[in-house]
């Protein structure tokens, strides 16, 4: 059978267009039910089942579901747990779902491959009786309404066939549209909605709390709190002629009642102020702002507001009282203050927190406070809060009608006790984004088996180097062990008379076990790097790959992929060779065993002497990257010892550093040069590459007043003339100085970043802390997937492997590119998460006088840093003992002034009166400020939690880029 | 995977068809009385008319000894795409269209038959919706065997592009507009199909090795399919008896 179907379609020129396009009718399609005896079913091919038993009180008859688009959409999360099953999806749902919202469209795809839910996908709009054509003026909507009706009417049809001695499953519409309803009950069609089908399921007693409450929420008119917002046409219109902004909301971490807007026409962001001002925007959320004239405009509050931990019922307070903000005269502070008139594009996700149960005994609707601060309350229903008062929870946002004073959401899922370390562990992983589930199936049926060895014909077509003396060297307890090394002297001299030494780097072959395009290729990819978690790692890969057969461990044969250099005694760079090989580690060493055997003049054996010329090498290596400007950055690093039977932090200390970090660094970041340039050289468009760009001039303002406030002006045009100037700043008598000082170098600089070689002009491909030309990451397959692409590509261009057609894509590079970097990103932020809780935890028990520095001065408070502890914290300063002086950013109070780099003495201790938000809290005890310093006890008040937190984020160890990940590696 | 989606969760195009179905063909051969054979094929919506004049004396400069000169010339009507536009005769793409129609026909005709002559092939693409090379190939046979002139095989031409499908490559065959313009490779072939001689073989865009050869075979399948269709259309067409002869006397 055959149709046509005719549209007309707008051009971007606005010419009206008339597009004809095929449409195919089958008969070949199934029904894919088991009571059907029509339909040329195979075994595989019935989905649904002939006896389909009814869960719902309402239907004592075995029944089919067909889900309306609108039910799809809002509830997901109904359909996620294993309640319903024999459901009909029509291929019209599927795609409304699609086009509306594709998270939701995968999360049902995922069902419908789910064999045991039982959902059959019907192609009902390429089955000749079912599908429908688009009468003459009607709306597209009312079509795909008729469709659906159609579809549930032939079924009901089709199945009847055969009803005539067994009961065969009636058919039964799920749909929250009144309208529809309506007419499919005159047609003779079963139907009902959600709300009514869910709640009288039997035998699924949660079920009813995961109901989305998807009110229309402009609809809700009577008693309304919040002003209607726009409708789509008006905010278009209102876009155009230039009265209304598109921008994207960011609500205040400190303050409930304020957020704003950044707009392309304004330089400053746009303020948004009070209930009325934010008109139920959630951080994140698209939005169309309405911008106040100028008279109206005001500054930001500076003050600290949470929302009150009871529940005033649908009722906004008075918010002129709450906000305090002042009209100020002087201009420069002023801020573009505006409104939100419509919301464009909803970002909600899942929210984990806690539930707050209402007082009144009994209540089904309580309240729920997001772990996420940005994140208003949430209003919720459900009938188990006893139990989940003491957990920790998932909700969903559904809707924010006007008549209600906070958002509507349904419970999701438990994570388990408050203060637990699973469901701690467990929320830090959902907050970051991080896939933590198990690997499925599927993943795992592409490994080895357990006790796999290299076969012979691998170990024929590999260079042979198990006969050469080569080490590893790691953190303690290292499991996934990436890189080993080995260096050995050459017969011969170079022209100059110099000795040469062939150096050896020798990575994982990851690549050998991942194959392309594979279920565990594709698990990697998404997962893109290992996350490290103070007491738990998640894998990029499985176990047996990241800590077994890709491990390079002492003793045993394991196949990698080498990079031999010949290099004179000076380090300069003979040759360069790529190839597959077969190693036997020697040793698995730590950075202290290495050092041992460096310094213990006794040893003389092969892997001493490997180590010693490594080092000397090592450290002229070192010598010329940083003659080359290369930055010497730091950051506070901080290991836990941790219990070994609860897993809790029992001490905390700063980490040690060793000449032979620094070695293993410096053929890292060589190994990952040389694969750069090879890479670049053969791959102009598609080469997976790292770069870091120059940090804009405007970074380094605070910074560098700091500086000059201790007398040094540093010089910060270039890399090399920064890490000169940064070399000499040296105060005699505090060694700590100059680890402070670059410690907030490294805040001033900008994210390094994952690019395609296509992308980007060569120029940029520069890496401003490493100072060299090109980069990227080729030593840690195990746990970055970078550097699975980078293995492939290398194998392809020494002829060790084939290419596959997305490794060669750009289109496909660029996308990757940018799920590794928000990966990445997303994984350092988790790991200092992390890192966060363990303090707490540590904390938890203790109170500790320790000596501390000044990293910056606040308005009302200063960021202090611990260096025993690496720990950073605010340690508030009272408005009415200390003024804060803006030209000089000092803090000053009598003859005490307080200004960066300073020396302190504070008491640390941890505050849980707020389960949610557990902080440290730094008193300051020296210098003493009478009636200030250590006794004072009710400043927790103005507590902000490291309110500039987010801005710290970009700045890592920029100049120890190969070991980055590595420092939290521990047991 | 990268590419757009072209199949469905349940296996099917846009437009409803499974990877490995041709689009509707329908044909009708001898449509025109002055031509010496003539042809209106039509694959979904791609609608094409052929007209073969020939073989006849070959203008001096184009005379060859070897065989017969095919003369092809391809054109779209003004009408035949969404967007109306004139088209002149001779821009690049029609020469280039006009020199890939030579090769595929050439290749079919036993032009070693008539040295020193000349068949001129015109084609006019009344709609295009995809694939308008393959229909104008097909169109041509069936006007090339209207007009009488013997061939060596049919002259078969069709598309294939690569979608994916449960992680799987999944060829298609016969690509409609939609399809190409999502951006997918689209590898068209002209063959004799029951030689297995491919004629000209033509891709729109890098393809990986890899899935080069699922592709081509699908291709290739879908050639044969044409073939039965065309020798059907072909022996009805006859069976019909209806010849030049008739239409002169009537
Ligand atoms: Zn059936």
């Amino acid at each position: 059978m055959w149709t046509s179907k005719t549209f007309l379609y707008k051009t971007k020129r606005g010419n009206i267009l008339k597009i004809v396009r095929e449409h195919y009718l089958r008969d070949d399609l199934l029904c894919g039910s088991g009571a059907c005896k029509t339909c040329p079913h195979k075994d595989d091919e019935i989905v649904l089942m002939s006896q389909a038993e009814s869960i719902c009180a309402l239907f004592d008859y075995p029944h089919y579901l067909v889900l309306d688009t609108n039910v799809v959409l809002h509830q997901i999360d109904v359909l996620e747990e294993d309640a319903l099953t024999n459901v009909i999806i029509l291929q019209t749902v599927l795609e409304e779902v699609k086009h509306q919202n594709t998270a939701i469209f995968q999360r049902l795809l995922e069902i419908i491959g789910n064999k045991r839910r039982k959902f059959y996908s019907f192609v009902n709009e390429h089955h000749k009786d079912t599908y429908v054509e688009r009468n003459p003026g009607e709306k597209q909507n009312d079509r795909n309404d008729r469709a659906i009706r159609r579809a549930v009417a032939w079924y009901e049809a089709h199945l009847s066939i055969n009803r005539v001695n067994i009961e065969s499953p009636r058919v039964v519409l799920l749909t929250d549209d009144e309208n529809n309803r309506k007419i499919a009950q005159d047609e003779g069609i079963i139907c009902c909605s959600v709300k009514d089908y869910v709640e009288n399921v039997n035998g699924f007693p949660g079920l009813v709390d995961k109901l989305s409450k998807n009110v229309i929420p402009e609809n809700c008119s009577k008693d309304a709190l919040y002003p209607a917002h726009l409708t789509p046409t008006q905010i278009h219109a209102g876009i155009r002629n230039g009265k209304l902004y598109q921008g994207i909301f960011h609500a205040s971490r400190d303050n409930f009642l304020e957020g704003s807007v950044v707009v392309n026409a304004f330089e400053k962001s746009i303020l948004l102020q009070g209930h009325i001002g934010i008109n139920r925007a959630v951080d994140g959320d698209t939005v169309a702002i309405e911008i106040f004239p100028e008279e109206e405009w005001r500054k930001p509050s500076d003050i600290v507001l949470e929302d009150k931990s009871e529940d005033p019922g649908d009722l906004l307070e008075e918010e002129t009282v709450l906000l305090k903000s002042t009209k100020t005269n002087s201009n420069d502070e002023v801020t573009p203050t505006g409104k939100v008139v419509g919301i464009i594009k909803r970002k909600w996700r899942q929210y984990c927190g806690i539930l707050m149960p209402s007082r009144l005994p009994g209540a089904t609707r309580h309240l729920f406070t997001p772990a996420e601060k940005r994140i208003p309350r949430v209003r919720i229903e459900t009938r188990q809060s006893d139990v989940l008062a003491s957990q920790r929870i998932l909700v969903a946002l559904d809707s924010w009608p006007r008549n209600s004073r906070y958002p509507l959401g349904h419970f999701v899922r438990a994570l388990g006790p408050i203060g637990d370390k699973d469901a701690e562990n467990e929320v830090i992983l959902l907050e970051h984004d991080v896939p933590h589930a198990r690997f499925s199936e599927a993943v795992l049926a592409c490994l080895p088996p357990n006790d796999w060895t290299i076969p012979k014909e691998e170990i024929n077509k590999r260079v042979d180097l198990r006969p050469i003396c080569i080490c590893s060297v790691d953190p303690p307890g290292c499991t996934d062990i990436d890189d080993a090394l080995h260096a050995r002297r050459i017969k011969g001299t170079t022209d100059d008379g110099l000795k040469k030494y062939e150096v050896g780097v020798h990575i994982a072959d990851v690549t050998y076990f991942v194959r392309p395009n594979t279920a565990l290729d594709k698990e990697a990819a998404s997962r893109s790097t290992t996350v490290y978690l103070v007491d738990r790692r998640i894998d990029m890969v499985p176990d047996l790959l990241s800590s077994n057969l890709c491990s390079l461990r002492g003793g045993e044969e394991r196949l990698a992929f080498s990079c031999v250099w010949e290099v004179d005694e000076n380090a300069n760079i003979l040759s360069t060779k790529f190839h597959k090989s077969v190693i036997k580690s020697a040793a698995a060493m730590t950075y202290e065993e290495a050092q041992i055997a460096i310094d213990d003049e006794s040893r003389k054996d092969e892997i001493a002497s490997s180590l010693r010329v490594l080092n000397s090498l090592a450290k002229k290596l070192k010598r010329r990257r940083l003659d080359n400007g290369a930055l010497l950055l730091a950051s506070p690093e901080i290991r836990f010892q941790v219990d070994s039977e609860t897993h809790d932090p029992v001490e905390v200390q700063a980490k040690k550093l060793m000449d032979t970090n620094s070695m293993v660094e410096e053929f890292m970041l060589l190994a990952n040069i040389s694969v750069a340039q090879r890479l670049a050289a053969e791959y102009p468009q598609c080469a997976l590459l790292r770069r870091h760009p120059a940090p804009p001039p405007v970074n380094f303002v605070n910074f560098l007043k700091a500086a000059r406030q201790q007398g040094f002006e540093l010089d910060v045009s270039t890399n090399k003339s920064f890490s000169k100037s940064l070399d000499e700043a040296v105060i005699p008598g505090r060694p700590y100085f100059n680890t402070l000082l670059r410690i907030m170098a490294t805040r001033c600089m900008q994210q390094a970043v994952y690019f395609s070689s296509g992308t980007c002009a060569q120029e940029d491909f520069y890496h401003y802390g490493l100072a060299c030309p090109i980069y990227t990451h080729f030593t840690s397959p195990i746990r970055r997937y970078a550097d699975v692409i980078v293995h492939r590509l290398l194998a392809a261009c020494v002829g060790c492997d084939v290419t596959h057609a997305s490794l060669l894509d750009n289109k496909a590079a660029d996308a990757l590119c940018d799920n590794l970097n928000y990966r990445h990103r997303q994984a350092q932020y988790a790991g200092r998460a992390s890192v966060a809780l363990n303090t707490h935890i540590l904390f938890r028990n203790r109170v500790e006088i320790e000596s501390a520095v000044v990293l910056a001065v606040k308005r009302n408070a200063l960021q202090v840093l611990i260096p025993k502890y690496g720990l950073e914290g605010p340690l508030y300063l009272p408005s009415d003992k200390f003024t804060y002086n803006d030209e000089e950013h000092v803090q000053i109070c009598g003859k005490v002034i307080l200004k960066t780099f300073d020396e302190l003495t504070v008491r640390l201790s941890l505050d849980s009166s707020n389960l949610q938000h557990r902080k440290l809290i730094f008193q300051l005890v020296k210098p003493y400020v009478p009636d200030f310093s250590y006794k004072v006890e009710d400043m927790d008040v103005e507590f902000v939690e490291e309110s500039d937190l987010p801005q710290k984020i970009e700045k890592k160890r920029k100049g120890t880029e190969a070991k980055l990940s590595k420092k939290s590696k521990k047991k | 995977m990268p590419g757009p989606d072209l199949l469905s969760s349940q296996g099917l195009r846009l437009d409803g068809r499974r990877p490995n179905e041709l689009r509707r063909i329908r044909c009708k051969m001898g449509v025109f009385t002055q031509p010496d054979g003539s042809a209106y094929l039509e694959q979904g919506n791609t609608k094409v008319l052929a007209a073969v004049y020939g073989p006849h004396q070959a203008a001096k400069s184009k005379s060859s000894t070897e065989g017969v000169v095919v003369n092809c010339q391809y054109s779209m009507a003004t009408f035949s795409t969404g967007e109306r536009k004139n088209r002149p005769r001779g821009d690049r793409k029609s020469q280039e269209m006009s020199l890939h129609l030579r090769q595929a026909l050439t290749a079919a005709i036993k032009t070693e038959l008539y040295p020193r002559s000349q068949i001129d092939v015109y084609v006019e693409v009344l709609q295009a919706d995809g694939g308008a090379y393959c229909v104008c190939v097909n169109a041509a046979t069936l006007a090339l065997i209207d007009a009488g002139i013997p061939l060596r095989a049919y002259a078969c031409a069709c598309s294939a592009s690569m979608a994916w499908h449960g992680g799987q490559p999944e060829p298609l065959v016969d690509v409609g507009h939609v399809e190409e313009a999502a951006g997918g490779v689209v590898l068209t072939v002209a063959s004799l199909p029951s030689t297995e001689n491919i004629a000209l073989l033509e891709m729109s865009h890098r393809l990986h090795m890899d899935y080069f050869d699922v592709v081509l075979s699908r291709a290739m399948q879908g050639c044969r399919d044409i073939e039965v269709i065309l020798d059907k259309a072909v022996r009805e067409h006859l069976a019909e008896g209806w010849t030049k002869e008739d239409v002169v006397t009537i």
